[in-house]
């Protein structure tokens, strides 16, 4: 059989080969290579270095851990509902699926500015607050002061903007599993949570892996949501990332801070990956 | 009457910025530039501008960079020139990565380049810019100390100036009420703006001094140009001194009683302040000039307070220059005499105020937003207190750095509470790097330096 098919399939591939040499592989390298020079273009430590002993450093690194810690869990919970929602052929579930993908379709800039004028101190949040009798003055949400607050506004800006992209994938993993298995679950007495728990999850477990791995990648690269939401107050890797390639000019400071993002995307994919192996039986 | 104010306010603001640079030039590093002239062999007139789309020109500038600015730079002030221009906006880091790559390669599109004194004079040392004294005849009655300055200390006219700026202080008249008794607004010390704060705050609960702390705000200006010689007589000499630890003493307390804890989000002023969440601030005259204009009533300009040592301000002119490189440099000297003319300058101070660098009458009166930042600007600058403390001379592409080091100290400091005894001298190590890297010799406020400047 694949005698027959001959060079064919490699010829196949070497499109996306050239594609992902070209503009991920190349890049990568140079990145990394970037990170391991001074300005001057000798190779060194030095921008490493600089980057440890950046005043934002070990700021930047704990808030992007804890975003992707805590926003992940909640996107794919959220996601999971939502991809069912869509799934249970209720009336108008094409509607559903276009009302939860919306946020797919907005910047990541622009729901940070909309999530702004929810929880700026003359916003909508303290408005409706104020109006409702809750509140005396309006509460400063968004101060430098809090760190867990800001992290917290994140979390919700970033759930609610990326959270369709995971439901997307959930709903095709869903579609996808033969609704013979449900039947023969329902036959023998299973009911929706059980069907949930023993059938759906684990038939879901490819889909699920690609979404955790695609997630946690982007949520290593947030920045924007941040930018406009905390300002100055709050630190991501991306964001001290694009700091030290724009403002501060130091395109090699910047590569280390990209080259410490890679090195986290890998690592938490691998991780997935040996978490949770796809078995064969899985495979539909 | 305007027009005389006017053209008093331009006098203060030259008289600031000469005082201060001749004071600079007296330093043997500050500008000894190496400029293009005829019989080196910097190609002087590139060929000629045939790979140029035919009638459009190419400006790029430090200034006027945020979008709206940006807008009505493009749209409105350059409307009525004769030829089609493209204005680029560019932050400081592929400002100055765009001019030099164009430069390298020989060839590009930029003809016009809008950028300040500090830029230039980099630009010049390495020779990227053209001789422009045969333009100077032509645009007419520009400033004569600004003119002085863009020769940079040579016989050549390397920039011509364009438009002056400041940073002034903007309240809200609720905040009024609670000014310290016996204070008065035109002559504030940054003691009593604390006190003004403080006693708002516990009047009416709230924080409502606004710095604009945020990722594009201008802040660290705020330090190089207020606080610091404000506080301590200097900037770089006085980085770790023992005055500089009081002035972040009285930074930290104010942070904490009265500033708006949102202000790191704040990249201008004008919008908190009209929304209410701020009620004092400080910012660039043109990031607080909307809420003059939308709320004149409510809403006035004033100088900036002072210090122990002075009324600290930084005066901000920008110029405008030729690259060697240029594919048009008469089309980009026909857009100098334009942006200079009487017109154009009065559109200028409309749209995005900043102010003539012209001597001759403006057309048309001001509106009273920009006659209140006018008038705050000429009380700041011929006040006898008053300290002219130069945006940073010689520092080229390390005055991004430069910057950092001043915002990096704010975060450790006032936001992450260390002590300014242990955490500037952990900074200086930064600081001096950028002079070293540089060459830059010490600007005023500081004294002249031999060599590069020694951060203390």
């Amino acid at each position: 059989m694949a005698r027959r098919l001959g060079w064919a399939p490699y010829v196949l591939l070497v499109p996306s080969l050239v594609y992902l040499l070209l503009f991920f592989a190349a890049p990568m390298f140079q990145a990394f290579g970037l990170a391991l020079q001074d300005p001057a273009g000798n190779y060194s430590l030095t921008s490493i270095e600089r980057m440890l002993r950046d005043v934002n450093f070990s700021n930047a690194l704990v808030t992007t851990l804890a975003l992707v810690v805590l926003v992940l869990p909640l996107q794919l919970v959220l996601a999971m509902a939502m991809a069912l929602v869509v799934n249970a052929k209720l009336k108008g579930s094409g509607l559903w699926l276009f009302v939860f993908a919306i946020p797919l379709g907005i910047s990541e800039l622009a729901a940070g500015i909309v999530w702004v004028s929810v929880f700026t101190q003359r916003g909508w949040l303290n408005s409706v607050l104020q109006n409702l009798g809750l509140i005396d003055r309006p509460i400063v949400w968004q101060s430098a002061e809090s760190m867990w607050l800001l992290i917290t506004l994140v979390v919700i800006a970033e759930a609610w903007r990326a959270t369709s992209i995971i439901m997307i994938i959930l709903v095709a993993g869903l579609q996808s599993i033969p609704p013979e298995f449900l039947e023969a679950a329902e036959v023998y007495g299973a009911g929706t949570w059980q069907k949930v728990r023993r059938v759906m999850l684990p038939m879901l477990r490819p889909a699920l892996l690609v979404a955790l791995v695609l997630r946690t990648i982007l949520a290593f690269q947030v920045f924007a949501t941040v930018i406009a939401l905390a300002g100055s107050g709050l630190h991501v890797l991306a964001g001290e990332a694009r700091l030290w390639a724009t403002s501060i000019d130091n395109d090699n400071v910047a590569a280390a801070y990209a080259a410490v993002i890679l090195v986290l995307s890998i690592v938490s994919t691998i991780a997935f990956l040996w978490l949770l192996p796809v078995r064969e039986e899985q495979q539909i | 009457m305007h027009t005389h104010a006017r053209s008093r306010l331009s006098g203060y603001l030259a008289i600031g910025f000469a005082v201060g640079l001749l004071v600079a030039a007296c330093g043997p590093a500050a500008t000894s530039p190496s400029p293009a002239a005829p019989g080196t062999d910097e190609p002087m007139s590139p060929s000629p501008a045939t790979d140029a789309p035919s009638g459009s020109l190419t400006m790029i500038s430090s200034q006027l960079v945020p979008v709206a600015e940006a807008e009505k730079m493009q749209n409105t002030i350059l409307a009525n020139f004769a030829g089609e221009v493209q204005f680029v906006g560019a932050d400081s880091g592929p400002f100055n990565d765009q001019i030099r790559a164009q430069e390298e390669a020989g060839t590009g599109d930029i003809s016009l380049i809008g950028g300040l004194h500090g830029e230039f004079s980099a630009f010049a040392a390495e020779g990227l810019l053209m001789d422009l004294s045969d333009v100077v005849a032509e645009v007419g009655d520009v400033n004569a100390e600004y003119l002085e300055l863009g020769k940079l200390g040579t016989e050549q006219q390397i920039y011509i100036p364009w438009m002056q700026n400041t940073y002034i202080m903007a309240a809200r008249q609720e905040a009024m009420e609670y000014l310290p008794e016996g204070a008065d607004l035109n002559a504030l010390t940054w003691e009593q703006v604390s006190e003004w704060g403080a006693a708002i705050t516990d009047a009416t609960g709230e924080r409502v001094l606004g710095f604009p702390a945020g990722p594009d705000g201008l802040w660290h200006r705020f330090f190089q140009g207020y606080a610091y010689p404000a506080f301590t007589g200097g900037v770089n000499t006085t980085f770790a001194s023992e005055a500089a630890a009081g002035m972040w003493s009285w930074l930290t307390d104010t942070w904490s009683t009265s500033v708006n804890p949102q202000s790191t989000t704040y990249s201008f002023m004008q919008e908190p302040l009209q929304s209410g969440e701020v009620w004092i601030a400080w910012d660039h005259a043109a990031r607080l000039i909307e809420a003059l204009r939308n709320m004149p009533e409510d809403i006035v300009a004033f100088p900036a307070p002072a210090g122990p040592e002075g009324r600290a301000f930084m005066p901000v002119v920008a110029g405008l220059a030729i690259p060697n490189s240029a594919p048009d440099p008469e089309g980009a000297k026909e857009l100098i005499k334009y942006l200079l003319s009487a017109e154009t300058q009065a559109t200028t101070l409309r749209e995005v105020a900043f102010f003539p660098v012209i001597t001759a009458d403006l057309p048309g009166d001001l509106e009273p937003g920009t006659q209140a930042e006018q008038e705050a600007i000429a009380t700041m600058t011929s006040a006898s207190d008053a300290l002219p403390s130069l945006l940073p001379i010689g520092l080229g592409d390390q005055g991004t750095a430069y910057n950092q080091v001043f915002r990096d100290a704010f975060q450790q400091i006032v936001l992450d509470g260390g002590d300014p005894a242990t955490v500037l001298p952990e900074r200086l190590p930064d600081l001096q790097a950028t002079f070293d890297a540089s060459g830059a010799a010490c600007w005023p406020p500081d004294p002249p330096s031999d060599g590069p400047c020694q951060a203390q």
